[in-house]
């Protein structure tokens, strides 16, 4: 493999110049054309879970069953999470580590550029296994994305199978692309690029890419455990042959909780590279942003069990787990203050990145209130389960993740395509979405703290009034994200021309390239400092 | 001024909540579940105090920061002592909620000897109960007319928080519970009483609760257990000691009394007609669900009655698996769970209805000497 | 490109990765035996590795008693009768007493099957020692048959204050499709 590293730096002879047509995107070992594809793949996931979402607000907009029955409303609340986490924003990190990373340290490509091109092209496969297995006899899996057996075993039909090997193609192709992310970390920074030079965003992914390699091989245990549970006569989690169902649980969650912070991580390295360019100041406590990361990466080995406080567990495993989890809360509340000291005495702007920046920090802290309060065990038992966790983890993920995804995205739209995209309309979408997501989210703590159950295809009349803000909320917000793929599309097609650095007070190597980045950057490496 | 304005606003919060609001955690009416209540406000209450101060800082850095008002950047970028203080500061406020938090914790896991024990059972998609030490067991289904859920009929105060049979206990003592499932994971789930626990197959867990005030409370079951698991409400109705001896003698009575009925009832045979009417109840009420009312069942997941070989041919197993359910699938052993009538009228009904017409019934006789062969 | 000093071996990181990925694969395996174990020494979930133990030699408690609780109950679509003679009974620490099970086979079919204990509350569990038990081994009944099966067991003088109550539940299983051989052999017997 050492010699794929050669042949790219010396300026890659064997396919310099991109092939056109269906061709180029196939057979790309290009990081631009491979992040596009990331990017392009997770949007229209998001659309593709999102509808399905729209779907769960249209039957629960009113109580009663009106349009699904509840064996596909379970299916469509299963798919919705599967393809939001696996397809929308994973890929959607992956397509920004793929165009930003080797950019930012001054790498030609990624270490292992084949690899990348099929870590990209097994997922289109996973997904549309996942979502074949939909029309499938008896329906596509109706367990939840967690899967807890014995649903997800002797109790699930027969699709299962089908959504144990997409999660497996899915698992894969996370691990190639966490492998390609630490190699080049590793092996491309340009000279002078030390580790403590390296900007957040590539940090927060090093951080990240590690745990995918540390959780997504246990995943795919588990998934396999519930294959040969239900097909071949094992009983991991069967009582009846000895096994266990809260098992199941204890090592979904040893990766779940993992696998949260892979969603959140990289997201922080967008903020802190996005608040400071707009604040015209140097990113407040970068060393302490770097051992935050990593504390939170190293407890979230430690906290699995707080989604399990009710399957019975004896007091000093409630307690262990939830002052872990409470600790957690430390290196985050570090991060949300080092982002506010940047600000502090700034020469603050507020173009489109800096307001979903700005929207993200405010957001994920209320969604990180309300998971310090989920953490506490006693009052868990209350939360559990119901639209409490809903609201909190919508927060964190749409809110936080999905919002940091669009601030990235028009932080370095200029980069991608070398136009300005529409400001105008791009706070148009801003603002639509700002709203719509509160009016969607906000509400949900209510009516979980008033006792409704997540997972219901149909409530008690008492939360009516409260669903249906819920769902005009959703609809509202599901139709803004349109209004982004408009701006996305215009800036492609043509608009103001940018400049190298559009933003005036953005660091960073990838400024120091022409915009539109032209196909091969930094074949000469840069000199750091 | 203005601080007066926000004390009073504030003071007005907790009011509001105790007015049995739709929009915070119940109060509920037991030691544990106030304590609960206190201490889901006191961090609530905690978390907004940062929040105001963070966001407060932060909104101040937005207003008067700004490049527009013609600022200059400061060149700053660290504070060792800064961030010290703002590590260990939410440190020590971490320590102050895990106090209550611990305690709390703790007086819940009181083992001290239970008055009663009662043994609640999950499975898709109904809770059992039964009550150790005596004869009185039963099933607890959904009331709620199917009519209303698919919006024909005006749905009523308690829609899908009914059930036909509540479980009673008694209030000022202390009742056990023990949670179990006998097919997916469920989760019983009492808001009033700050109860839930997953009801795990093969494996109990333990509960308790001690009630202070007599009334009715309305829960429902919160893990994901399948196609109805909106479907599976909890009520409990607290009585008085003196009323719910009362009550638990008298259904140990009924209990008694009806299973001599059932013995008498033997011998009686009942016609098609009859067969078919209460049959068609008994489907429409326990076999709907999942096999369709119209006996189609959903491909892949609930097999279809009609036309079935089963239903056509072989009556044996046809009782069989009603009766003993089949073990690796949702169908559950109905056995416990309907009398021999029903039983034998919904057998003759599967067997006859839809154009499955075997024109053979089925008499309760008949299910008993296959149960006592 | 001979500019970049220092241009460690990919191939080296690659391989370490990859074991890590194949390491944490077995991981996932290996949770299961170390979760067994964990319950075994914590009393996690009521659950035990069911194991005969020796006799008590300790002195009985007999400043206090405890109510020890018996559930029964079988799996879905086993047709099997299955009681506890008694429901409950009153031990001291230390007291060894025998309960029987009485189970009932009304099935034209002889069937073996296998109980699975579960204890609460789960630190119970450390302190409930079985000197002898029908869940130890697969219990065959032939068609129409019925059996008393004694349970012996004595609890732990150290069980700690706190515990008033414990339950143990069985729940029986059907194995007869995967039957072990001697409960096989115990059925080819007659049976009276």
């Amino acid at each position: 493999m050492s010699t794929v590293v050669g042949e790219v730096d010396q300026h890659d002879d064997h396919h310099h110049h991109a092939p056109s047509g269906i061709t180029r995107w196939l057979f790309t070992t290009n990081h631009k054309d491979i992040g596009s594809l990331y990017l392009w793949f997770s949007f229209i996931m998001f659309l593709v879970g999102g509808s399905m979402a729209m779907v769960i607000r249209a039957e629960l907009f009113q109580p009663g069953l009106q349009l699904v029955d509840p064996h596909f409303f379970n299916q469509m609340t299963t798919v919705h999470g599967l393809i939001m986490v696996f397809g929308a924003v994973m890929p959607a990190f992956t397509g920004l580590a793929n165009w930003m990373i080797p950019m930012m340290i001054g790498a030609p490509d990624m270490a292992l550029p084949r690899m990348n091109n099929w870590s990209f092209w097994i997922l289109p496969f996973a997904f549309a296994i996942l979502l074949a297995s939909l029309f499938m006899e008896g329906g596509g899996p109706a367990f939840g994305w967690t899967f807890y057996a014995p649903l997800s075993t002797t109790y699930s039909s027969d699709s299962t199978a089908l959504f144990v090997f997409s999660v497996h193609i899915m698992g894969i192709s996370s691990i190639m692309g966490a492998i390609n992310v630490i190699v080049t970390i590793m092996n491309m920074r340009a000279p002078g690029m030390s580790y403590m030079k390296m900007p957040l965003f590539v940090w927060t992914w090093f951080i990240t890419a590690f745990l995918l390699i540390a959780v997504m091989p246990v995943l795919a245990g588990a998934v396999t455990m519930v294959l040969t549970d239900k097909y071949f006569g094992t009983s991991f989690f069967d009582a009846a042959g000895g096994g266990d169902p809260v098992l199941f649980q204890h090592i979904f969650w040893f990766f779940g909780h993992p696998e949260v912070y892979i969603m959140i991580l990289p997201s922080f390295g967008i903020i802190s590279a996005i608040i400071p360019a707009f604040s015209r100041k140097q990113l407040f406590g970068y060393a302490s942003m770097v051992y935050a990361t990593a504390a939170i990466a190293g407890l979230s080995f430690l906290v699995w069990a707080h989604h399990m406080f009710t399957t019975g567990m004896p007091v000093f495993a409630e307690l262990f787990f939830m002052y872990c989890t409470m600790l957690i809360s430390v290196p985050t509340g570090v991060k949300v203050f080092n982002w506010v000291a940047t600000m502090w005495r700034g020469a603050i702007s507020f173009e489109t990145p800096m307001l979903f920046a700005l929207a993200f920090v405010i957001l994920f802290t209320i969604g990180g209130f309300s998971g310090l309060m989920l953490a506490i065990t006693p009052v868990d038992f209350q939360y559990h389960d119901t639209y409490f966790v809903v609201a909190h983890f919508h927060y964190v993920l749409v809110s936080g993740a999905i919002f940091s995804i669009m601030a990235a995205a028009y932080y370095w739209l200029p980069k991608w395509t070398g136009h300005m995209y529409d400001e105008k309309l791009a706070k148009t979408h801003f603002w639509a979405s700002l709203i719509s997501v509160n009016v969607l989210f906000f509400p949900m703590h209510f009516a979980g703290l008033a006792g409704m159950p997540r997972r219901i295809p149909d409530y008690s009349i008492a939360f009516a009034d409260i669903n249906q803000i819920v769902s005009i909320g959703g609809f509202a917000f599901g139709l803004s994200q349109l209004i982004f793929l408009w701006v996305v599309i215009k800036c492609v097609k043509g608009g103001e021309k940018a400049p190298a650095k559009p933003w005036e007070g953005a660091e960073g190597l990838e400024w120091t390239v022409p915009s539109p980045a032209p196909y091969h950057t930094f074949d000469t490496p840069p000199e750091v400092k | 001024m203005s601080i007066k304005l926000i004390t009073a606003l504030t003071a007005m919060i907790p009011m509001a909540a105790q007015a049995r609001s739709q929009l915070n955690l119940p109060q509920g009416v037991t030691e544990i579940s106030n304590r609960v209540y206190d201490l889901h406000m006191t961090i609530f209450y905690i978390c907004c105090v940062i929040g105001l101060v963070v966001f407060g800082a932060m909104f101040w850095s937005m207003i008067r920061h700004r490049k527009s008002k013609g600022r200059k950047p400061a060149t700053f970028h660290e504070n060792v002592k800064v961030e010290i203080l703002w590590t260990v500061v939410p440190f020590l406020i971490l320590i102050g909620m895990a106090i209550p938090a611990t305690s709390t914790l703790i007086a819940m896991e009181d083992t001290s000897e239970a008055e009663l024990t009662v043994l609640v059972t999950g499975s898709q998609w109904k809770w059992h109960y039964k009550y150790f030490d005596s004869d009185v067991e039963y099933f607890s289904l959904l009331a709620t007319q199917r009519e209303q859920i698919e919006n024909k009929f005006d749905k009523g105060e308690n829609y899908l928080l009914e059930v036909d049979r509540p479980l009673v206990i008694p209030t000022d003592r202390k009742v056990r519970f023990l949670v179990t499932s006998d097919d997916v994971i469920h989760s019983w789930w009492v808001p009033d009483f700050a109860v839930k626990k997953d009801a795990n197959p093969g494996f109990i867990n333990e509960a308790w609760t001690k009630v202070d005030e007599p009334g009715i409370y309305r829960g429902q079951c919160a893990e994901l257990c399948g196609k109805d698991h909106g479907f599976m409400p909890v009520v409990v109705i607290a009585k008085e000691p003196a009323e719910f001896d009362a009550w638990l003698n008298e259904q140990e009575e009924i209990a008694r009394r009806e299973k001599e009925e059932e013995q008498r009832l033997l011998a009686m045979s009942m016609d098609m007609d009859e067969l078919m009417e209460l049959g068609e109840r008994v489907y429409l009420g326990s076999c709907a669900a999942c096999h369709q009312g119209n006996g189609e069942g959903i491909p892949g997941v609930f097999p279809a009655l009609k036309g079935s070989p089963m239903a056509l041919n072989d009556m044996q197993g046809h009782i069989d698996i009603v009766v003993n359910g089949k073990s690796g699938t949702s169908m559950q052993a109905f056995g416990n769970q309907l009398s021999l009538r029903e039983l034998a009228a919904v057998i003759t009904y599967e067997r006859n209805a839809w154009g499955n017409d075997t024109g053979e019934t089925v008499q309760a006789a008949d299910v008993n000497a296959f149960m006592n062969e | 490109m001979s500019e970049r000093p220092t241009q460690p071996d990919n191939t080296r990181i690659v391989r370490r990765l990859l074991l890590t990925v194949v390491g944490m694969f077995a991981f996932g395996f290996a949770l299961v035996p170390l979760y067994n174990v964990f319950c075994d020494i914590t009393g996690f979930n009521g659950r035990f590795t069911d194991g005969q133990a020796a006799a008590n030699t300790k002195a009985v408690d007999t400043s206090r008693t405890i109510n020890v609780q018996f559930i029964t109950r079988v799996n879905k679509g086993m047709p099997w009768g299955f009681e506890p003679e008694v429901h409950s009974v009153r031990v001291h620490p230390g007291e060894t007493k025998v309960v029987n099970f009485l189970a009932k086979n009304p099935t034209g079919q002889n069937m073996v099957a296998q109980a699975i204990p579960s204890v609460a509350p789960g630190e119970a569990s450390l302190y409930l020692n079985k000197v002898e038990c029908f869940c130890f081994n697969q219990q065959p009944l032939a068609a129409g048959s019925d059996t008393a099966m004694p349970m012996q067991f004595y609890l732990d003088p150290e069980i700690p204050e706190h515990i008033h109550t414990v339950t143990l539940s069985y729940t029986m299983y059907d194995m007869t499709e995967n039957a072990q051989p001697d409960a096989l052999a115990a059925l080819a017997q007659p049976v009276n």
